[in-house]
């Protein structure tokens, strides 16, 4: 299982290699160094999953206690803003691709492009979120001791409300994160920084994106379409 | 069979040259190195200054348990102390101690590479640990808390105090250990020099991949858990209160399913110390090393599916405590099978008693007792009397500071010299040695007695006829501190002396980190060396080193 190439003479003269300013000096050439994040990266996305994963348990327990409350409170959610937020997402996933693959061909321009379109979506997401959340604050739909709601039929009906803006919440800040890192990476591709020798930040912010929206793809349905 | 060489210039050899202790020196440059070495040595002060506080306390704990009435300190403080205690030494020394200062400076020189993949990430990491200190130590004294290190809920989630701001620093601690554990994972992957494959890594290296992968894995559990720990102090969003339709048993199985896997993120590291000290010091090649590496990720995958053995009273079915006390059984055979590759190891060898030899012994004699008295509490019907007794505590202290604290002691030995390139001095350290030995045992075996007898954990008043064990339990750790300040100036005192008088290899190890000189230069290798020789392939690294000094 020897990957590690070493280029004959030893790797002192890696440094000499054309991209060699993105080339750390601990790595002995740029196919290592990239590997090397790429497994961090992967990493970085199996511990999201277990920090969802505690949420979605925690979900559950609830719902299988609760499970009338639970089927009355999502009725006030708004089903066609979560599809609408869905879509949104998903688009926004193809057009990372879309990033990437620009990049990857040394279309720096597309990548921008692309890139824009992605931080774009990623804003109407949260647009629709607000407008969701100010419905749910004015009608006193909140978490735990800040359930005000008057109409509720079924106890414990705050119980979801708690699960929806721990889980959302959690789910948002990671949506701002990935556009703050997709904010650089603009920033970045604006200055010529990125070419197909050398993309590996967006290819990785990539991987992240994609989980940001497929951790959705499992919350929706478990906040908007409960039986 | 193994022949030949490191590559080395002749030229490299000769040159005068810097070490990674004295070139670029300055505080600054200190604080912002990226140098995996230097980080590992800001580490280690940080943790031993934050154990030497969690050991006052507990010596405080044992004075005030010396009558059965007060002491010197009043109820609620006592709460406070041991609590304080508790997080951090679990937290703060137990976790980081070996992954973080003594994995950070010899895991990249073992591999042959300059520094781990992610050399910020790891100075992030650093600075996480730091704040989360911070946190946790001000959330002591700013508002208090005395949930104990477990922080059950709904305790924990209803009283006033520092409970938010301990959440947050557990969080914050988390993140970095997260961080050691996805640069480790990602050094072993893609840092090896040509010629280490898998089977030719030093064990210590297998033992820091399987923690790695429990610290990625078990770690954002507790994450969470501390977000709706603290959700629920800030809202009562109600999930762990059963008075607000939640269960305060999830918040067990959420502490658990991370602490019980965290229990083996400090032993895994003990055992890797282990397996390099036992070796060098017997002289012999390591017995059964396939079935030690492999043992350290069956522990891995095993220890996530024990969570349940501290659960066996909190009202979990069954037939739920009958499946975790089979798994908890389970989980010792591979703790088990490294145990006796140890004595194979030694059987036969020659032994030297070098201090890292001893400490390395008393770690056997110590983790089989609290190992096997692990097995006494995986079985249901012996818990039931023995959960929440002083048993426990002298259980996981055996596993904990006998295990992990005196791996760690043997690791420091016994890479000292490399990283400081200074010499210690034999006898006191096998003073030292002795006195933690002895004092250790004089701490906990009452203590075995004590639980055995009924006497309960946390409790600040006692009756009258556990008093005669009490006391022997405080004399006990009274040596133990006193062992511990003999080895702390054991080695500290060569540090003053100006000259390196360490050899690049003083017990004739035969891993990569022996071939450098003593403290390492800042790059750690000139070139990139080519492993030859398996790493415990004594007489081929020997010959390697006679061939170097002839030419
Ligand atoms: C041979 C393997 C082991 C077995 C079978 C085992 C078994 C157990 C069991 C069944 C308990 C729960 C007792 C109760 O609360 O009623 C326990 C508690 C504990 N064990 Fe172990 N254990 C083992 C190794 C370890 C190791 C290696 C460590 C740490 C390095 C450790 C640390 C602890 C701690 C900290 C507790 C008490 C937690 C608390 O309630 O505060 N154990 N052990
Ligand atoms: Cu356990």
């Amino acid at each position: 299982m020897s990957d590690i190439a070493i280029p004959a003479g030893g790797q002192a003269h890696a440094h000499a290699s054309p991209h060699s300013r993105h080339l750390q000096h601990h790595f002995h050439n740029s196919a290592q160094q990239f590997e090397a994040s790429k497994i961090g990266m992967w990493l970085f996305l199996v511990t999201e999953i277990l920090l969802f994963s505690g949420l979605f348990l925690a979900y559950f327990m609830l719902q299988t206690r609760h499970p009338q409350a639970f089927i009355e409170a999502h009725h006030h959610l708004d089903r066609s803003l979560g599809v609408l937020n869905t879509l949104v997402l998903l688009v926004s996933s193809f057009t990372m691709v879309m990033a990437v693959q620009s990049a990857a061909l040394n279309r720096i321009k597309a990548t921008l492009i692309y890139l824009y379109a992605t931080f774009g979506l990623g804003g109407v997401f949260l647009f629709v979120k607000y407008i969701e959340y100010s419905h749910k604050f004015h009608d006193g739909l909140l978490l735990g001791n800040l359930f005000s709601y008057k109409g509720a039929n079924v106890p414990g009906e705050y119980l979801f409300f708690s699960m929806y803006f721990v889980m959302t919440g959690i789910h948002g800040i990671h949506i701002i994160v990935g556009m703050g890192v997709i904010a650089y990476l603009i920033w970045r591709t604006h200055q010529r920084v990125f070419s197909s020798a050398y993309y590996t930040p967006i290819d990785l912010t990539g991987l992240y994106w994609h989980l940001v929206d497929l951790i959705w793809i499992f919350l929706f349905p478990l906040l908007y379409l409960v039986s | 069979m193994a022949e030949v060489l490191m590559q080395r210039t002749p030229a490299a050899l000769h040159e005068p040259e810097g070490n990674f202790l004295t070139e670029n020196p300055g505080l600054k440059n200190w604080l912002f190195t990226v140098d995996h070495k230097r980080i590992g040595l800001m580490y280690f002060w940080t943790i031993m200054t934050m154990f030497f506080v969690g050991g006052v306390l507990a010596l405080v704990l044992r004075t005030e348990l010396l009558t059965p009435k007060t002491t010197i300190v009043s109820a609620e403080v006592y709460n406070q102390l041991f609590t304080l205690h508790g997080v951090i030494m679990t937290f703060l020394v137990l976790v980081p101690v070996i992954p973080a200062t003594l994995g950070n400076f010899v895991l990249p020189m073992m591999l042959g590479a300059k520094d781990v993949a992610f050399p910020r990430l790891n100075l992030l990491s650093y600075y996480l640990y730091v704040f989360g200190a911070l946190l946790a130590v001000g959330a002591i004294i700013g508002g208090g808390l005395d949930t104990g290190w477990t922080f059950y809920t709904p305790y924990s989630s209803t009283i006033s105090g520092g409970v938010s701001i301990m959440t947050m620093g557990a969080f914050v601690l988390g993140f970095s250990s997260i961080l050691t554990g996805v640069n480790f994972i990602a050094t072993i992957h893609k840092l090896r020099a040509p010629g280490l494959s898998w089977y030719n890594m030093p064990l210590f290296i297998w033992g820091m991949y399987a923690t790695a992968v429990i610290q990625v894995l078990a770690t954002p559990v507790i994450g969470i858990t501390m977000v709706l720990l603290l959700m629920e102090r800030l809202f009562q969003v109600g999930i762990f209160d059963a008075s607000l339709g939640g269960d305060p048993v999830l918040f067990q199985h959420f502490f658990w399913f991370y602490s019980h896997p965290v229990v083996y993120i400090m032993i895994l590291p003990g055992m890797a110390c282990i397996s390099e000290v036992i070796p060098t010091f017997s002289h012999k090649p390591i017995f059964g090393y396939k079935a030690i590496a492999w043992s350290s990720v069956g522990i891995a995958v095993v220890s996530f599916f024990v969570w349940g053995h501290h659960m066996f009273v909190s009202g979990q079915s069954e037939f739920a405590g009958a499946i975790f006390s089979f798994l908890t059984f389970v989980v010792a055979i591979p703790s088990g099978v490294k145990v006796f590759n140890w004595l194979a190891t030694m059987y036969r060898g020659s032994i030297s008693l070098g201090a890292p030899m001893l400490y390395a012994i008393s770690f056997l004699l110590l983790f089989g007792i609290g190992g096997l008295t692990g097995l006494f509490l995986g079985t249901v019907a012996v818990d039931v009397h023995l959960h929440d007794t002083y048993f426990i505590v002298a259980h996981f202290h055996y596993v904990m500071m006998g295990g992990t604290l005196i791996a760690f002691f043997a690791g420091l030995h016994y890479w000292w010299p490399k990283m400081y390139g200074r010499m210690y001095n034999e006898l006191w350290a096998a003073i030292g040695c002795l006195f933690v030995f002895l004092g250790f045992n004089g701490t906990f075996i009452p203590q075995f007695l004590l639980g055995s007898r009924g006497m309960p954990r946390r409790y600040y008043n006692y009756l009258d006829q556990f008093q005669f064990l009490h006391v022997a339990s405080t004399i006990g750790s009274y040596l133990l501190g006193v062992g511990l300040v003999i080895m702390a100036v054991t080695l500290i005192v060569p540090l003053f002396r100006k000259r390196y008088d360490a050899p690049n290899n003083p017990w004739g190890a035969a891993s990569l980190e022996w071939t450098v000189s003593s403290p390492p230069p800042t790059h750690n290798f000139h070139h990139v060396p080519v492993v030859t020789h398996g790493p415990y392939d004594f007489k081929a690294a020997r010959r390697l080193e006679q061939m170097e000094s002839h030419s």
